[in-house]
Protein backbone atom coordinates (compact mmCIF):
# COMPACT_ATOMS: atom_id res chain seq x y z
CA UNK A 1 0.00 0.00 0.00
CA UNK A 2 1.01 3.31 -1.04
CA UNK A 3 1.69 6.40 1.27
CA UNK A 4 -0.96 7.97 -0.20
CA UNK A 5 -3.50 5.39 0.55
CA UNK A 6 -2.43 4.88 3.79
CA UNK A 7 -3.15 8.91 4.38
CA UNK A 8 -6.60 8.05 3.07
CA UNK A 9 -7.53 5.80 5.00
CA UNK A 10 -7.04 6.97 7.90
CA UNK A 11 -8.74 10.40 7.31
CA UNK A 12 -11.42 8.18 6.57
CA UNK A 13 -11.32 6.40 9.71
CA UNK A 14 -10.82 9.37 11.96
CA UNK A 15 -14.24 10.80 10.11
CA UNK A 16 -16.23 7.41 10.81
CA UNK A 17 -14.77 7.68 14.65
CA UNK A 18 -15.79 11.45 14.46
CA UNK A 19 -19.02 10.55 13.11
CA UNK A 20 -19.98 8.15 15.67
CA UNK A 21 -18.87 10.41 18.42
CA UNK A 22 -21.23 13.26 16.91
CA UNK A 23 -24.27 10.16 16.93
CA UNK A 24 -23.47 9.13 20.44
CA UNK A 25 -23.40 12.46 21.59
CA UNK A 26 -26.58 13.39 19.89
CA UNK A 27 -28.95 10.48 21.20
CA UNK A 28 -27.64 11.66 24.37
CA UNK A 29 -29.04 15.16 23.51
CA UNK A 30 -32.29 13.90 22.49
CA UNK A 31 -32.86 11.28 24.88
CA UNK A 32 -34.77 13.22 27.56
CA UNK A 33 -37.38 14.16 24.79
CA UNK A 34 -37.43 10.66 23.67
CA UNK A 35 -38.27 9.54 26.66
CA UNK A 36 -41.00 12.02 26.96
CA UNK A 37 -42.75 10.71 23.29
CA UNK A 38 -42.26 7.51 24.31
CA UNK A 39 -43.97 7.04 27.32
CA UNK A 40 -46.46 9.94 26.93
CA UNK A 41 -48.35 7.68 24.93
CA UNK A 42 -49.07 5.02 27.61
CA UNK A 43 -50.93 4.58 31.04
CA UNK A 44 -49.96 5.63 34.19
CA UNK A 45 -49.40 1.57 34.94
CA UNK A 46 -47.09 1.28 32.37
CA UNK A 47 -45.18 4.05 32.77
CA UNK A 48 -44.27 3.06 36.45
CA UNK A 49 -43.26 -0.61 35.06
CA UNK A 50 -41.55 0.11 32.00
CA UNK A 51 -40.55 3.66 30.85
CA UNK A 52 -38.34 2.34 28.59
CA UNK A 53 -40.41 0.36 26.48
CA UNK A 54 -41.43 1.60 23.19
CA UNK A 55 -45.28 0.44 23.69
CA UNK A 56 -46.56 -0.38 26.70
CA UNK A 57 -48.48 -3.37 27.98
CA UNK A 58 -51.38 -2.01 27.90
CA UNK A 59 -51.20 -0.63 24.78
CA UNK A 60 -51.18 2.98 23.11
CA UNK A 61 -53.37 5.58 24.13
CA UNK A 62 -53.64 9.26 23.60
CA UNK A 63 -55.79 9.71 26.63
CA UNK A 64 -53.10 11.72 28.59
CA UNK A 65 -53.90 14.59 26.16
CA UNK A 66 -57.15 15.64 26.97
CA UNK A 67 -56.91 14.92 30.88
CA UNK A 68 -53.31 17.13 31.05
CA UNK A 69 -54.96 19.86 28.72
CA UNK A 70 -58.64 20.16 30.79
CA UNK A 71 -56.16 20.26 34.26
CA UNK A 72 -53.85 22.54 33.00
CA UNK A 73 -56.19 24.80 31.27
CA UNK A 74 -54.23 24.38 27.49
CA UNK A 75 -55.95 26.80 25.73
CA UNK A 76 -56.45 29.63 28.47
CA UNK A 77 -52.44 29.25 29.08
CA UNK A 78 -51.31 28.92 25.52
CA UNK A 79 -53.15 32.26 24.37
CA UNK A 80 -52.34 34.09 27.69
CA UNK A 81 -48.52 32.94 26.64
CA UNK A 82 -49.28 33.97 22.79
CA UNK A 83 -50.76 37.48 23.81
CA UNK A 84 -47.82 38.00 26.42
CA UNK A 85 -45.27 36.69 24.15
CA UNK A 86 -46.52 38.60 21.07
CA UNK A 87 -47.14 42.06 22.26
CA UNK A 88 -43.75 41.96 24.22
CA UNK A 89 -42.10 41.30 21.18
CA UNK A 90 -43.52 43.82 19.09
CA UNK A 91 -43.27 46.49 21.54
CA UNK A 92 -39.55 45.99 22.34
CA UNK A 93 -38.98 45.75 18.11
CA UNK A 94 -40.64 49.13 17.70
CA UNK A 95 -39.11 50.90 20.91
CA UNK A 96 -35.95 49.61 20.73
CA UNK A 97 -35.24 50.66 17.20
CA UNK A 98 -36.58 54.10 17.89
CA UNK A 99 -34.75 54.83 21.00
CA UNK A 100 -31.50 53.53 18.97
CA UNK A 101 -32.10 55.75 16.34
CA UNK A 102 -32.09 59.02 18.29
CA UNK A 103 -29.42 57.47 20.36
CA UNK A 104 -27.00 57.23 17.27
CA UNK A 105 -27.80 60.06 15.51
CA UNK A 106 -27.42 62.82 17.94
CA UNK A 107 -24.64 63.70 20.57
CA UNK A 108 -27.03 64.98 23.15
CA UNK A 109 -26.05 64.80 26.59
CA UNK A 110 -29.25 62.53 27.50
CA UNK A 111 -28.69 60.49 24.54
CA UNK A 112 -25.07 59.80 26.19
CA UNK A 113 -26.34 59.24 29.67
CA UNK A 114 -29.46 57.13 28.80
CA UNK A 115 -27.37 54.83 26.35
CA UNK A 116 -24.46 54.69 28.87
CA UNK A 117 -26.93 53.65 31.61
CA UNK A 118 -28.56 50.87 29.18
CA UNK A 119 -25.18 49.11 28.84
CA UNK A 120 -24.18 49.35 32.43
CA UNK A 121 -27.84 47.99 33.26
CA UNK A 122 -26.96 45.11 31.09
CA UNK A 123 -25.38 43.47 33.95
CA UNK A 124 -27.75 43.54 36.55
CA UNK A 125 -29.09 40.11 36.83
CA UNK A 126 -33.13 39.80 37.56
CA UNK A 127 -32.69 38.39 40.56
CA UNK A 128 -31.38 41.64 41.81
CA UNK A 129 -34.70 43.56 40.50
CA UNK A 130 -37.22 41.03 41.42
CA UNK A 131 -37.77 41.45 45.34
CA UNK A 132 -38.38 45.27 44.45
CA UNK A 133 -39.86 45.18 41.53
CA UNK A 134 -42.62 42.99 43.18
CA UNK A 135 -42.75 45.18 46.50
CA UNK A 136 -42.74 48.08 44.65
CA UNK A 137 -45.37 47.47 41.98
CA UNK A 138 -47.20 44.63 43.77
CA UNK A 139 -47.14 46.62 47.40
CA UNK A 140 -46.94 50.89 46.55
CA UNK A 141 -48.98 50.40 43.04
CA UNK A 142 -51.04 47.34 43.16
CA UNK A 143 -50.34 47.19 39.71
CA UNK A 144 -49.29 43.27 39.52
CA UNK A 145 -51.95 40.67 37.99
CA UNK A 146 -52.31 42.79 34.75
CA UNK A 147 -50.88 40.85 31.46
CA UNK A 148 -50.56 44.57 30.20
CA UNK A 149 -47.96 44.92 33.48
CA UNK A 150 -46.05 42.08 32.45
CA UNK A 151 -45.99 43.34 28.98
CA UNK A 152 -44.60 46.33 29.57
CA UNK A 153 -42.26 44.89 31.89
CA UNK A 154 -41.21 42.21 29.66
CA UNK A 155 -40.31 45.19 26.86
CA UNK A 156 -38.75 46.83 29.69
CA UNK A 157 -36.17 44.27 30.59
CA UNK A 158 -35.51 43.68 27.08
CA UNK A 159 -35.10 47.32 26.15
CA UNK A 160 -31.23 47.67 26.74
CA UNK A 161 -30.37 44.62 24.74
CA UNK A 162 -32.56 45.15 21.96
CA UNK A 163 -31.15 49.04 21.85
CA UNK A 164 -27.66 48.24 21.83
CA UNK A 165 -28.14 45.62 18.68
CA UNK A 166 -30.10 48.33 16.76
CA UNK A 167 -27.68 50.78 17.51
CA UNK A 168 -24.75 48.95 16.21
CA UNK A 169 -26.49 48.34 12.76
CA UNK A 170 -27.44 51.60 12.62
CA UNK A 171 -24.36 53.37 13.49
CA UNK A 172 -22.79 50.31 10.74
CA UNK A 173 -24.99 49.93 8.16
CA UNK A 174 -27.17 52.70 7.64
CA UNK A 175 -25.54 56.13 5.49
CA UNK A 176 -26.21 59.42 7.00
CA UNK A 177 -26.91 60.44 3.42
CA UNK A 178 -29.55 58.58 2.69
CA UNK A 179 -31.02 59.79 6.19
CA UNK A 180 -30.17 63.54 4.16
CA UNK A 181 -31.34 62.87 0.90
CA UNK A 182 -34.86 61.71 2.86
CA UNK A 183 -34.89 64.87 4.48
CA UNK A 184 -34.19 66.87 1.69
CA UNK A 185 -36.88 65.42 -0.16
CA UNK A 186 -39.34 66.63 2.41
CA UNK A 187 -39.57 63.65 5.29
CA UNK A 188 -39.89 64.41 8.78
CA UNK A 189 -37.04 63.03 11.34
CA UNK A 190 -40.42 60.35 11.99
CA UNK A 191 -41.26 59.71 8.68
CA UNK A 192 -37.34 59.29 7.73
CA UNK A 193 -37.13 56.87 10.15
CA UNK A 194 -40.18 54.64 9.66
CA UNK A 195 -40.11 54.60 5.50
CA UNK A 196 -36.11 54.42 4.94
CA UNK A 197 -34.09 53.54 8.25
CA UNK A 198 -36.52 50.35 9.72
CA UNK A 199 -37.06 48.58 7.03
CA UNK A 200 -33.20 48.16 5.89
CA UNK A 201 -33.14 46.89 9.73
CA UNK A 202 -34.75 43.75 8.89
CA UNK A 203 -32.07 41.53 9.72
CA UNK A 204 -31.68 43.22 13.37
CA UNK A 205 -35.23 43.05 13.77
CA UNK A 206 -35.09 39.44 13.04
CA UNK A 207 -32.51 38.87 15.45
CA UNK A 208 -34.38 40.54 18.12
CA UNK A 209 -37.49 39.37 17.19
CA UNK A 210 -36.21 35.21 17.81
CA UNK A 211 -34.04 36.58 20.91
CA UNK A 212 -36.73 37.98 22.79
CA UNK A 213 -39.79 35.69 21.47
CA UNK A 214 -38.13 32.78 22.57
CA UNK A 215 -36.85 34.32 26.21
CA UNK A 216 -40.76 35.96 26.73
CA UNK A 217 -42.22 32.06 25.80
CA UNK A 218 -39.78 30.69 28.16
CA UNK A 219 -39.40 33.17 31.27
CA UNK A 220 -40.89 32.02 34.67
CA UNK A 221 -39.73 33.81 37.19
CA UNK A 222 -40.95 37.19 36.19
CA UNK A 223 -44.44 36.10 34.95
CA UNK A 224 -44.86 33.79 38.52
CA UNK A 225 -44.12 36.80 40.28
CA UNK A 226 -46.23 38.99 38.24
CA UNK A 227 -49.23 36.85 37.91
CA UNK A 228 -51.00 35.14 41.05
CA UNK A 229 -53.96 34.99 39.32
CA UNK A 230 -54.64 31.26 37.89
CA UNK A 231 -56.94 32.86 34.75
CA UNK A 232 -53.61 34.75 33.83
CA UNK A 233 -50.97 32.13 33.81
CA UNK A 234 -48.42 31.35 30.82
CA UNK A 235 -47.26 27.88 30.17
CA UNK A 236 -44.39 27.63 32.11
CA UNK A 237 -46.52 28.65 35.35
CA UNK A 238 -49.14 26.11 34.54
CA UNK A 239 -46.80 23.30 34.01
CA UNK A 240 -46.34 23.31 38.11
CA UNK A 241 -49.90 22.87 38.76
CA UNK A 242 -49.51 18.97 38.35
CA UNK A 243 -46.65 18.72 40.91
CA UNK A 244 -49.31 19.34 44.20
CA UNK A 245 -49.86 17.87 46.79
CA UNK A 246 -52.49 15.24 44.96
CA UNK A 247 -50.55 11.93 43.90
CA UNK A 248 -48.71 12.79 40.93
CA UNK A 249 -49.92 11.32 37.43
CA UNK A 250 -47.33 10.99 35.44
CA UNK A 251 -48.44 10.44 32.23
CA UNK A 252 -50.41 14.02 32.67
CA UNK A 253 -47.29 15.49 33.26
CA UNK A 254 -45.69 14.11 30.50
CA UNK A 255 -48.48 15.10 28.01
CA UNK A 256 -48.19 18.60 29.26
CA UNK A 257 -44.44 18.95 29.07
CA UNK A 258 -45.16 17.94 25.84
CA UNK A 259 -47.41 20.34 24.84
CA UNK A 260 -45.13 22.92 26.37
CA UNK A 261 -42.63 22.07 23.89
CA UNK A 262 -44.23 21.08 20.96
CA UNK A 263 -44.97 24.78 19.59
CA UNK A 264 -41.53 26.21 19.45
CA UNK A 265 -39.97 23.11 18.41
CA UNK A 266 -42.45 22.86 15.66
CA UNK A 267 -41.45 26.87 15.29
CA UNK A 268 -37.87 25.39 15.14
CA UNK A 269 -38.01 22.83 12.07
CA UNK A 270 -39.13 25.80 9.79
CA UNK A 271 -37.18 28.67 10.80
CA UNK A 272 -34.30 26.24 12.65
CA UNK A 273 -31.39 28.62 9.95
CA UNK A 274 -33.14 32.08 11.17
CA UNK A 275 -33.17 30.66 15.06
CA UNK A 276 -29.28 29.54 14.81
CA UNK A 277 -28.28 32.64 13.45
CA UNK A 278 -30.36 34.92 15.19
CA UNK A 279 -29.18 33.58 18.40
CA UNK A 280 -25.50 33.43 17.61
CA UNK A 281 -25.82 37.03 15.98
CA UNK A 282 -27.06 37.99 18.99
CA UNK A 283 -24.54 36.46 21.47
CA UNK A 284 -21.61 37.09 19.85
CA UNK A 285 -22.63 41.24 19.69
CA UNK A 286 -24.19 41.13 23.42
CA UNK B 1 -36.45 74.20 10.95
CA UNK B 2 -34.57 75.14 14.06
CA UNK B 3 -32.55 72.37 14.76
CA UNK B 4 -30.73 73.40 17.54
CA UNK B 5 -33.21 75.03 20.14
CA UNK B 6 -33.91 73.65 22.95
CA UNK B 7 -37.47 72.46 22.44
CA UNK B 8 -36.79 70.81 18.97
CA UNK B 9 -34.05 68.71 20.77
CA UNK B 10 -36.83 67.14 23.69
CA UNK B 11 -39.32 67.03 21.23
CA UNK B 12 -37.09 64.91 19.35
CA UNK B 13 -36.14 63.23 22.09
CA UNK B 14 -38.97 62.30 23.74
CA UNK B 15 -41.01 61.12 20.19
CA UNK B 16 -38.78 58.54 19.66
CA UNK B 17 -36.96 57.30 23.27
CA UNK B 18 -39.44 58.99 25.67
CA UNK B 19 -41.59 55.62 26.37
CA UNK B 20 -38.60 53.13 26.01
CA UNK B 21 -36.95 55.91 28.47
CA UNK B 22 -40.08 55.30 30.90
CA UNK B 23 -40.09 51.89 30.68
CA UNK B 24 -36.42 51.46 30.95
CA UNK B 25 -36.38 53.22 34.05
CA UNK B 26 -39.44 51.94 35.64
CA UNK B 27 -38.44 48.44 35.46
CA UNK B 28 -34.39 48.70 36.20
CA UNK B 29 -33.11 51.79 37.65
CA UNK B 30 -36.19 52.40 40.15
CA UNK B 31 -36.04 48.81 41.00
CA UNK B 32 -32.24 48.43 41.51
CA UNK B 33 -32.42 52.39 43.55
CA UNK B 34 -35.51 50.84 45.32
CA UNK B 35 -33.69 47.45 45.79
CA UNK B 36 -31.27 49.45 47.75
CA UNK B 37 -32.75 51.37 50.16
CA UNK B 38 -34.94 47.89 51.21
CA UNK B 39 -31.86 46.74 52.29
CA UNK B 40 -31.68 49.69 54.74
CA UNK B 41 -35.37 48.77 56.40
CA UNK B 42 -36.52 45.42 58.04
CA UNK B 43 -39.66 44.82 55.59
CA UNK B 44 -41.99 42.31 56.24
CA UNK B 45 -43.51 42.44 52.91
CA UNK B 46 -47.24 43.01 54.10
CA UNK B 47 -47.14 46.30 56.94
CA UNK B 48 -46.72 50.09 55.93
CA UNK B 49 -44.13 50.50 57.79
CA UNK B 50 -40.77 49.94 56.55
CA UNK B 51 -38.46 50.57 59.73
CA UNK B 52 -35.33 51.69 59.41
CA UNK B 53 -32.68 49.24 60.55
CA UNK B 54 -29.16 50.79 59.17
CA UNK B 55 -26.77 47.90 58.17
CA UNK B 56 -28.19 45.00 60.37
CA UNK B 57 -29.40 43.69 57.21
CA UNK B 58 -25.80 43.16 55.64
CA UNK B 59 -24.98 41.83 59.11
CA UNK B 60 -27.54 39.21 58.77
CA UNK B 61 -26.77 38.13 55.32
CA UNK B 62 -22.91 37.73 56.29
CA UNK B 63 -24.08 35.65 59.52
CA UNK B 64 -26.46 33.56 57.80
CA UNK B 65 -24.99 30.54 57.30
CA UNK B 66 -27.64 28.73 55.02
CA UNK B 67 -26.72 31.98 52.80
CA UNK B 68 -23.15 31.07 52.64
CA UNK B 69 -23.76 27.55 52.19
CA UNK B 70 -26.06 28.05 49.20
CA UNK B 71 -23.14 30.17 47.55
CA UNK B 72 -20.31 27.49 48.29
CA UNK B 73 -22.81 25.15 46.59
CA UNK B 74 -23.43 27.46 43.90
CA UNK B 75 -19.80 28.28 43.28
CA UNK B 76 -18.76 24.09 43.22
CA UNK B 77 -21.90 23.60 40.84
CA UNK B 78 -20.72 26.63 38.65
CA UNK B 79 -17.17 26.02 38.57
CA UNK B 80 -17.93 22.12 37.56
CA UNK B 81 -20.80 23.37 35.07
CA UNK B 82 -18.70 26.06 33.14
CA UNK B 83 -15.43 23.30 32.63
CA UNK B 84 -17.64 20.96 31.51
CA UNK B 85 -20.50 23.08 29.41
CA UNK B 86 -17.16 24.66 27.58
CA UNK B 87 -14.65 21.54 27.43
CA UNK B 88 -18.10 19.75 25.81
CA UNK B 89 -19.35 22.70 23.37
CA UNK B 90 -15.73 23.39 21.75
CA UNK B 91 -15.53 19.23 21.07
CA UNK B 92 -19.09 20.27 19.66
CA UNK B 93 -17.67 22.78 17.45
CA UNK B 94 -14.61 21.13 16.56
CA UNK B 95 -16.66 18.28 15.01
CA UNK B 96 -19.33 20.01 13.04
CA UNK B 97 -17.01 22.04 11.72
CA UNK B 98 -14.67 19.32 10.77
CA UNK B 99 -16.84 18.80 7.34
CA UNK B 100 -18.75 15.62 8.60
CA UNK B 101 -21.38 14.17 7.09
CA UNK B 102 -24.31 15.62 8.08
CA UNK B 103 -22.98 18.47 10.38
CA UNK B 104 -25.89 21.16 9.62
CA UNK B 105 -28.65 18.52 11.20
CA UNK B 106 -26.26 17.79 14.20
CA UNK B 107 -25.65 21.70 15.25
CA UNK B 108 -29.23 22.19 14.85
CA UNK B 109 -29.53 19.26 17.36
CA UNK B 110 -27.34 20.10 19.52
CA UNK B 111 -29.22 23.41 20.01
CA UNK B 112 -32.63 22.24 20.99
CA UNK B 113 -32.51 22.36 24.70
CA UNK B 114 -32.15 26.39 24.35
CA UNK B 115 -35.14 26.08 22.45
CA UNK B 116 -37.07 24.92 25.60
CA UNK B 117 -37.47 27.19 29.33
CA UNK B 118 -35.69 26.00 32.22
CA UNK B 119 -38.97 24.87 33.76
CA UNK B 120 -39.84 22.65 31.27
CA UNK B 121 -36.35 21.34 31.12
CA UNK B 122 -35.80 20.59 34.61
CA UNK B 123 -39.36 18.56 35.15
CA UNK B 124 -38.11 16.42 31.53
CA UNK B 125 -34.63 15.49 33.68
CA UNK B 126 -37.00 14.83 36.85
CA UNK B 127 -38.58 12.25 35.04
CA UNK B 128 -35.56 10.60 33.48
CA UNK B 129 -33.52 10.40 36.37
CA UNK B 130 -36.52 9.31 38.84
CA UNK B 131 -37.58 6.70 36.11
CA UNK B 132 -35.82 6.04 33.22
CA UNK B 133 -32.49 5.63 34.96
CA UNK B 134 -33.47 4.34 38.16
CA UNK B 135 -34.75 1.43 35.66
CA UNK B 136 -32.10 1.41 33.18
CA UNK B 137 -30.17 0.84 36.64
CA UNK B 138 -32.33 -1.92 37.86
CA UNK B 139 -32.52 -4.21 35.04
CA UNK B 140 -28.74 -3.83 34.19
CA UNK B 141 -27.97 -4.59 38.71
CA UNK B 142 -25.47 -1.57 37.82
CA UNK B 143 -25.31 -0.25 41.65
CA UNK B 144 -25.12 3.74 41.87
CA UNK B 145 -28.06 3.74 39.26
CA UNK B 146 -30.52 1.23 40.94
CA UNK B 147 -31.63 4.11 43.41
CA UNK B 148 -32.61 7.98 41.47
CA UNK B 149 -29.73 10.35 41.78
CA UNK B 150 -32.03 12.99 42.77
CA UNK B 151 -32.67 11.39 46.46
CA UNK B 152 -28.75 12.31 47.92
CA UNK B 153 -27.64 15.88 48.17
CA UNK B 154 -24.49 15.14 46.49
CA UNK B 155 -26.90 13.14 43.61
CA UNK B 156 -28.94 16.16 43.67
CA UNK B 157 -26.39 18.64 42.66
CA UNK B 158 -24.75 16.46 40.43
CA UNK B 159 -27.62 15.99 38.27
CA UNK B 160 -27.79 19.99 38.28
CA UNK B 161 -24.54 19.93 36.70
CA UNK B 162 -25.75 17.54 34.03
CA UNK B 163 -28.81 19.37 33.01
CA UNK B 164 -26.60 22.53 33.01
CA UNK B 165 -23.97 21.11 30.46
CA UNK B 166 -26.69 18.72 28.24
CA UNK B 167 -28.59 22.53 28.30
CA UNK B 168 -25.70 25.11 27.66
CA UNK B 169 -23.45 22.97 25.55
CA UNK B 170 -25.31 23.53 21.95
CA UNK B 171 -25.51 27.14 22.74
CA UNK B 172 -21.98 27.82 23.40
CA UNK B 173 -20.96 25.34 20.72
CA UNK B 174 -22.80 28.41 18.39
CA UNK B 175 -20.15 30.19 20.03
CA UNK B 176 -17.25 28.80 19.21
CA UNK B 177 -18.78 27.51 15.34
CA UNK B 178 -18.70 31.37 15.04
CA UNK B 179 -14.83 31.39 16.37
CA UNK B 180 -14.00 28.40 14.62
CA UNK B 181 -15.25 30.02 10.96
CA UNK B 182 -13.54 33.43 11.74
CA UNK B 183 -10.32 31.94 11.57
CA UNK B 184 -8.82 32.89 8.05
CA UNK B 185 -8.62 29.47 5.45
CA UNK B 186 -5.24 31.24 4.56
CA UNK B 187 -3.62 31.33 7.84
CA UNK B 188 -4.28 27.49 8.45
CA UNK B 189 -3.08 26.68 4.52
CA UNK B 190 0.24 28.52 5.47
CA UNK B 191 0.94 26.91 8.80
CA UNK B 192 0.06 23.39 6.64
CA UNK B 193 3.10 24.37 4.33
CA UNK B 194 5.13 25.32 7.01
CA UNK B 195 4.53 21.72 8.39
CA UNK B 196 1.87 21.89 11.03
CA UNK B 197 0.47 18.50 11.57
CA UNK B 198 -4.06 19.00 11.79
CA UNK B 199 -3.73 18.68 15.71
CA UNK B 200 -0.98 21.88 15.68
CA UNK B 201 -2.54 23.86 13.46
CA UNK B 202 -5.50 23.38 15.84
CA UNK B 203 -3.65 23.84 18.87
CA UNK B 204 -1.06 26.29 18.05
CA UNK B 205 -2.95 28.33 15.17
CA UNK B 206 -7.18 27.79 15.71
CA UNK B 207 -7.45 27.84 18.98
CA UNK B 208 -5.25 31.27 20.28
CA UNK B 209 -7.12 32.97 17.22
CA UNK B 210 -10.33 31.83 18.88
CA UNK B 211 -9.15 33.53 22.35
CA UNK B 212 -12.47 35.90 21.99
CA UNK B 213 -14.72 33.20 21.71
CA UNK B 214 -13.55 31.64 25.03
CA UNK B 215 -13.72 34.59 26.99
CA UNK B 216 -17.09 35.06 25.77
CA UNK B 217 -18.65 31.92 26.51
CA UNK B 218 -16.88 31.69 29.63
CA UNK B 219 -18.12 35.07 30.70
CA UNK B 220 -21.86 33.60 29.45
CA UNK B 221 -21.07 30.51 31.12
CA UNK B 222 -20.33 31.56 34.54
CA UNK B 223 -23.34 34.70 34.28
CA UNK B 224 -25.94 32.09 33.77
CA UNK B 225 -24.67 29.61 36.52
CA UNK B 226 -24.51 31.99 38.91
CA UNK B 227 -28.07 32.79 38.66
CA UNK B 228 -29.53 29.38 38.05
CA UNK B 229 -33.30 29.69 38.86
CA UNK B 230 -35.64 28.13 37.03
CA UNK B 231 -33.81 24.53 36.74
CA UNK B 232 -33.36 24.34 40.34
CA UNK B 233 -36.95 24.83 41.11
CA UNK B 234 -37.89 22.18 38.80
CA UNK B 235 -34.96 19.68 38.81
CA UNK B 236 -34.64 19.34 42.68
CA UNK B 237 -36.92 22.35 44.64
CA UNK B 238 -34.41 22.23 46.96
CA UNK B 239 -34.77 19.11 48.14
CA UNK B 240 -33.45 16.44 49.79
CA UNK B 241 -33.57 18.49 52.82
CA UNK B 242 -32.36 21.89 51.54
CA UNK B 243 -29.57 20.56 50.56
CA UNK B 244 -29.35 21.61 46.74
CA UNK B 245 -30.68 25.34 47.58
CA UNK B 246 -28.55 27.30 45.19
CA UNK B 247 -27.90 31.10 45.88
CA UNK B 248 -30.66 32.68 43.80
CA UNK B 249 -32.88 30.30 45.23
CA UNK B 250 -31.60 31.13 48.71
CA UNK B 251 -32.85 34.91 47.85
CA UNK B 252 -35.97 34.10 46.71
CA UNK B 253 -37.12 32.02 49.42
CA UNK B 254 -35.35 34.30 52.15
CA UNK B 255 -37.69 37.36 50.47
CA UNK B 256 -40.61 35.36 49.39
CA UNK B 257 -41.18 32.22 51.42
CA UNK B 258 -40.18 33.85 54.81
CA UNK B 259 -40.71 37.70 54.00
CA UNK B 260 -37.79 38.66 54.97
CA UNK B 261 -37.37 41.32 51.95
CA UNK B 262 -34.32 43.43 53.22
CA UNK B 263 -32.22 40.38 54.17
CA UNK B 264 -33.12 38.88 50.68
CA UNK B 265 -32.33 41.92 48.84
CA UNK B 266 -28.93 42.28 50.46
CA UNK B 267 -28.09 38.81 49.59
CA UNK B 268 -29.51 39.52 46.13
CA UNK B 269 -26.82 42.61 45.97
CA UNK B 270 -24.01 40.34 47.28
CA UNK B 271 -24.50 37.11 45.12
CA UNK B 272 -24.46 40.02 42.36
CA UNK B 273 -21.31 41.41 43.11
CA UNK B 274 -19.75 38.01 43.83
CA UNK B 275 -20.82 37.00 40.16
CA UNK B 276 -19.94 40.50 38.58
CA UNK B 277 -16.57 39.95 40.07
CA UNK B 278 -15.41 36.77 38.88
CA UNK B 279 -17.26 37.45 35.40
CA UNK B 280 -15.38 40.95 34.88
CA UNK B 281 -11.82 39.35 36.74
CA UNK B 282 -12.32 36.37 34.23
CA UNK B 283 -12.91 38.74 31.02
CA UNK B 284 -9.58 41.28 31.88
CA UNK B 285 -7.01 37.62 32.40
CA UNK B 286 -8.61 36.19 29.43
CA UNK B 287 -8.11 39.71 27.16
CA UNK B 288 -4.84 40.12 28.18
CA UNK B 289 -3.47 37.44 26.03
CA UNK B 290 -5.56 38.03 23.50
CA UNK B 291 -3.95 37.56 19.44
CA UNK B 292 -5.22 39.18 16.60
CA UNK B 293 -5.28 37.51 13.37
Amino acid sequence: MSENERAARNRKITKIIMWIVLLILFIMIVFPFIMVVINVFKTKADINSHPLALIGKHGFTTKNFPKAMKKMHFWRVFGNSLIITLSSTVLTLLLSAMCAFVLVRNKWKACTLLFTMMIASMVIPFQVLMVPLVSFYGGLLNVLNHRLTLILMHTGFSLSMATFLYHGAIHTNIPLELEEAALIDGCTRWQTFWKVVYPLLTPTTATVAIIDAMAFWNDYLLPSLVLTDKSLYTIPIATQVFYGTFSTDIGLILAALLMAMLPILILYVFLQKYIVAGVTSGAVKG
Amino acid sequence: MKRNTMSYKVRQFLMFAGIPTVLFIGVIIIPFIYGLYLTFTSWDGVSKAKPFVGLSNYAAAFSDTAFWTAMGKTVLYSAISVVLVNVLAFLLAYLVTSGIKGQNFFRAGFFIPNLIGGIVLGYVWKFVFNRAFVTIGKSLHIGFMETSWLATPAGAIACLIIVSVWQYAGYMMLIYVAGFMSVPKSLIEASQIDGCTKSQATWKVIVPLMRASFVECLFLTITRCFMVYDVNLSLTKGEPFNSSVLAAMHVYNQAFTYKNYGVGQAEALILFIVCAVVGVLQVQIGRKGEVGA
